[in-house]
């Protein structure tokens, strides 16, 4: 879980631009959204692509993303349980 | 009809044009057959959280305008006009190559939202709120100059009064492949200052963005006036002389009342020959100035000799590099420019000191 964690932090701070960022500046239970890393509706739409593209999960509900993007915690258990690569 | 004044100017270039206190004190001679702009610390201009969707060209013109908007003394302006050649290639190649990489599957929004041709004049405006008239010409190497028609035809008629215009592009790796295939980009690199000497096909491939403030209204600031500009899609060589002569004839003008004529040569032996109309005959007596050794070649590069001609009428003095002939003014008052890229979208354009 520890190494998915890592990696889900590598991947959004590329895919996201996150410039001057590094991984050790985000916490497992950081609010990825609002006052968190502050990324914005653009960003969640990047985030659904790297969950079908990566780890083979399809988000039929756009709504669902709502809890499961609130954290790396969060992201990296439903990732756990609904991987299919 | 009102007058049009170039009130402030903003450059981003292969050479370090962004810092408005100097005027090609160090210039870089390049050899190489592409060369890149010298960046100013994007980070001073732009918050990090926008920043991050930007891509080069984007970042060029939002910086190339504040440079520009801090020159003319202004938290705003009444209109945004960009001209464009490529627009955002890099965003539309990342766009574009993703469809083909990924099988038309996991398509992102950024470079796509990113990657149209307006993109650099909506960033402006939201960086400033300006929520004016905004409008993008994309008209190849005549780009900049659709959009500096636009607004003094705008100014004149005192429907504005200080209108944001500029030229941006931005080079992308795809892009220029593909212009290496066809010839358009020199297949040798070439040595910045021996450029027209290297008797070859091509160009040298650049990138650059040159924003200007143009107002109805001198103020201190204001670096010339805009007397004319004409464009021609098409235009023979043989023509070219003739229609200099008549656009000069119809802004009251003689050959001999240009103190400078700056001319677009960028080293191509196959079309280098228009500006030897110019030069050899017609305006064989008059100083001559070139840039394209400077700045490189990109649809938007006339722009960087409007930003060069501004310069020399506000501070009446000409950097050794640019010389062309050995034709030497004391003073500068009126200055023809001309350019074309590939024989096609040639524009004259006439300044003047104020």
């Amino acid at each position: 879980m520890d190494a998915l964690k890592q990696e889900l932090k590598e991947n959004i701070i590329e895919q996201l631009n996150l410039e001057d960022m590094s991984p050790n500046d985000i916490a497992n239970d950081d609010m990825l959204f609002g006052d968190g890393l502050g990324l914005d509706s653009i960003d969640a739409l990047e985030l659904i692509v790297m969950l079908d593209k990566s780890y083979g999960i399809k988000l039929t509900d756009p709504k669902e993303g709502r809890a499961i993007f609130e954290s790396i915690d969060t992201m990296a258990a439903y990732i756990t349980e609904h991987r299919t690569k | 009809m009102k007058q049009v004044f170039i009130n402030s100017v903003g450059s981003i270039s292969a050479q370090k044009t962004f810092d408005n206190n100097a005027f090609l004190n160090d210039v870089v001679d390049y050899e190489d057959h592409v060369i890149s702009v010298i960046d100013p610390n994007y980070k001073d201009y732009i918050p990090p959280a926008a920043a991050r969707r930007m891509a080069k060209g984007i970042k060029m013109g939002v910086v190339a305008s504040k440079i520009a908007l801090q020159d003319a003394g202004l938290e705003n302006v009444d209109a945004i006009i960009t001209g464009t050649g490529m627009g955002c290639v890099r965003d539309s190649e990342k766009f574009v190559s993703a469809i083909i990489d990924n099988d038309e599957q996991y398509l992102t929004p950024t470079s796509f939202i990113q990657s149209t041709h307006n993109t650099v004049g909506g960033q402006i405006a939201l960086e400033l709120q300006c929520k004016g008239y905004n409008f993008t010409y994309v008209h190849a190497s005549n780009s900049f100059e659709s959009a500096l028609l636009d607004a003094k035809l705008q100014l004149e008629n005192d429907e504005e009064r200080n209108i944001l215009i500029g030229g941006v592009d931005e080079l992308g790796d795809h892009t220029v492949a593909i212009h290496k295939l066809i010839n358009h980009v020199k297949p040798e690199a070439v040595k910045s200052s021996n450029l027209l000497e290297s008797n070859s096909v091509g160009a040298v491939f650049s990138e650059g963005a040159n924003f200007f403030v143009l107002s109805n209204e001198k103020e201190a600031s204001t670096y010339a006036k805009v007397a004319a500009v004409k464009l021609f899609n098409t235009l023979p060589k043989s023509d070219v002389a003739l229609t200099a002569v008549e656009f000069l004839a119809e802004n009251n003008l003689e050959v001999a009342d240009v103190d400078i004529l700056i001319l677009g040569c960028n080293g191509d032996i196959e079309f280098d020959g228009y500006y030897s109309e110019l030069q050899s005959e017609t305006f064989k007596n008059t100083q001559q100035i070139y840039y394209k050794h400077l700045c490189g070649e990109f649809n938007t590069a006339s722009s960087f000799g409007f930003w060069l001609a501004s310069k020399i009428l506000k501070l009446q003095s000409i950097p050794e590099v640019v010389k062309l002939n050995n034709l030497k003014n004391s003073s500068f008052k009126t200055i023809l420019l001309y350019n074309q890229y590939r024989g096609e979208n040639h524009s004259f354009t006439l300044l003047k000191q104020c």
